[in-house]
């Protein structure tokens, strides 16, 4: 470990250093508490090694400008909070329907509406997978740690170049605004997915939406060479809208599809003390944090508790959280909101009825204690 | 410094400087002595002009919390911050004030040290902003932590040329101060 790689920063900064390494080069953005640091220290970095920065006058034309500087061949990303987010919801959709790799970071905030702008809440994680309308598929990552920002952050720029897919990072005020060791890594250490290009020379017909046969969809960078259409209307391979019901139905399998099938490939997460486990803590974000300090506590005390952090978020990994669980007595999602990815946990899992949830929300950053004590409710230890 | 983990609330009123103290707390643990840190702080209004709060951990171990509910340690740079967070330190913790602020009205079951370094700061500096810097180098002197250099090297790279004389100064003068009530 090279000193100087190591930093003493916010995860927001983490981020910001992340989408670098990744090879952004277009940002576009409208600030807004807890995500402002990503796009203040972009403002300054970008420009200064020739790539863009844009502070746009909403978040719709963020999403928008991102989507089309992604288009003509760049790496692209924006960072926003829940009022952010929900105007992106549309664009975010066009993003799906068009096959656009993009990122965008959502640091959670108290809500609905403005809701608490300094404060923590993790209650975007449902708006992330169903915000946009229609049948879609999505891929959401988070982290609990500002290493684990880095990693995710990288990761969502593979995934996007990887799939031609929007990745959403949800991470949350309190991993946004901490500040913690980072140890950047050298350039090289962390593998990186670059733009696939078609091989179509200039003057041979392109396809924007004819898959290899990997599946994978090449680009060419709109303005460049090719010619064609991009449109959030359903489709031909040339990108031109359609109606006919078997290219309809074709493309929505194809946008479902592609992530779901992959979703082996796209979980992340980490397991902590979940070989004999009998009490299993979900959780993520920064209240895998707590849970975690939780868990170590208990476990010195010989007791059989474990924690599984995920870190993929959408898709979500239902075989892991199944296997993880099967000889689980009790399984608590530890989040801050009123209980959103304790649904999806539920359907995954053998036996619903052991599934419970373990919360606080007063956007305030959810304690080992707190856990402790509705853990115990839960166990009918009292409290 | 036997104990493992350390915890530090910095609080008073915005414009202090205090969150800028946490910080290069923090640095110095992490960049220059390999420890782990983590600093959080108060945001909105009241960082600029309410009472402030900085919390800062450090820890020879992975830090997962990183709110800190009772301290080892808290400064309190104002009235305001002295009747809001003084309920924050641990019994037997040490607390630290500076009588320039603060005139201690209550009786908290800690080791009070009441400095009066502001005063001093402006006596001998002149330079009233290098009163953070001034604080957190009372606080090595009283309560080691991290290594004066480490800091020292912190300020060097955080700081511009032409305010880094009067900051190392303001953290010697700290340090002075600091030593005489080192237990």
């Amino acid at each position: 470990m090279n000193k100087k790689n190591v930093r003493f920063v916010q995860g927001n900064e983490a981020c910001a250093l992340a989408a670098m390494y990744a090879g952004l080069d277009f940002y576009a953005g409208y600030p807004i508490t807890p995500s402002t640091e990503i796009a203040e220290i972009l403002a300054e970095r970008l420009p200064a090694k020739g790539k863009k920065f844009i502070q746009m006058e909403d978040e719709i034309a963020s999403m928008c400008a991102i989507i089309g500087a992604s288009l003509t061949g760049h790496k692209v990303m924006t960072a926003t909070s829940g009022p952010g987010f929900s105007l992106m919801q549309e664009a975010l959709g066009y993003a799906i329907m068009a096959e656009i790799p993009c990122v965008i970071v959502n640091v959670q905030r108290g809500g609905p509406s403005t809701g608490n702008p300094t404060h923590v809440s993790q209650g975007d994680v449902n708006q992330a997978r169903w915000g946009t309308h229609g049948d879609h598929a999505i891929v959401a990552l988070t982290a609990s740690n500002h290493q684990d920002v880095f990693n995710m952050t990288v990761e969502a720029f593979n995934i996007a170049e990887t799939y031609r897919t929007p990745v959403i990072l949800l991470f949350d005020e309190v991993v946004g605004h901490l500040r913690e060791k980072l140890v950047v890594p050298e350039p090289g250490e962390l593998h990186l997915v670059e733009r696939l290009h078609t091989s179509k020379r200039e003057g041979v017909n392109y396809h924007p939406y004819l898959p290899r046969e990997d599946g994978r969809l090449p680009m060419s960078d709109f303005g460049g060479v090719h010619r064609y259409n991009v449109t959030g209307l359903y489709h031909d391979m040339w990108g031109f809208p359609t109606d006919k019901p078997e290219l309809v139905e074709d493309l929505m399998r194809h946008l479902v599809r592609k992530i779901d099938y992959a979703a082996t490939s796209l979980t992340h997460h980490k397991a902590f003390f979940m070989e004999d486990a009998r009490t299993v803590l979900i959780s993520y974000g920064s209240s895998a944090r707590s849970a975690l300090a939780l868990v170590e506590r208990m476990c010195l005390r010989g007791q059989r508790i474990g924690l599984l952090e995920l870190q993929t978020i959408w898709p979500f990994p239902e075989q892991l959280v199944r296997d993880y669980t099967k000889d689980a007595e009790v399984i608590a999602v530890v989040e801050m909101n009123m209980g959103q990815l304790v649904q999806a946990v539920r359907l995954a899992v053998k036996k619903p009825q052991r599934v419970y949830l373990i919360n606080r929300i007063d956007n305030r950053l959810i304690t080992d204690k707190d856990i402790r004590q509705t853990l115990r409710a839960i166990q009918g230890k009292g409290v | 410094m036997e104990n493992t983990t350390h915890q530090i609330i910095f609080t008073g009123s915005g414009g202090q400087g205090l969150i800028t103290a946490a910080i290069v707390l923090g640095e110095a643990a992490v960049i220059h002595e390999g420890l782990e840190a983590v600093q959080s702080q108060s945001y909105g209004a009241a960082a600029r002009g309410g009472a402030t709060r900085a919390d800062v951990i450090i820890s020879k171990f992975p830090i997962r919390i990183p709110k800190i509910i009772q301290t080892g340690v808290l400064i309190c740079l104002t009235q305001e911050a002295y009747t809001r967070f003084g309920m924050l330190i641990r019994p037997g913790g040490l607390f630290i004030t500076d009588r320039r602020f603060v005139k201690s009205v209550q009786k908290f079951d800690a080791i009070h040290i009441e400095l009066d370094l502001y005063n001093k700061v402006v006596e001998e500096i002149g330079k009233p902003v290098v009163f953070n810097i001034a604080i957190l180098g009372a606080l090595l002197g009283i309560y080691p932590v991290v290594k004066k250099e480490s800091v020292v090297k912190v300020l060097e790279c955080r700081f511009p040329a032409a305010l880094q004389a009067n900051n190392l100064k303001a953290l010697e003068l700290g340090m002075e101060v600091g030593n005489l009530y080192q237990s």
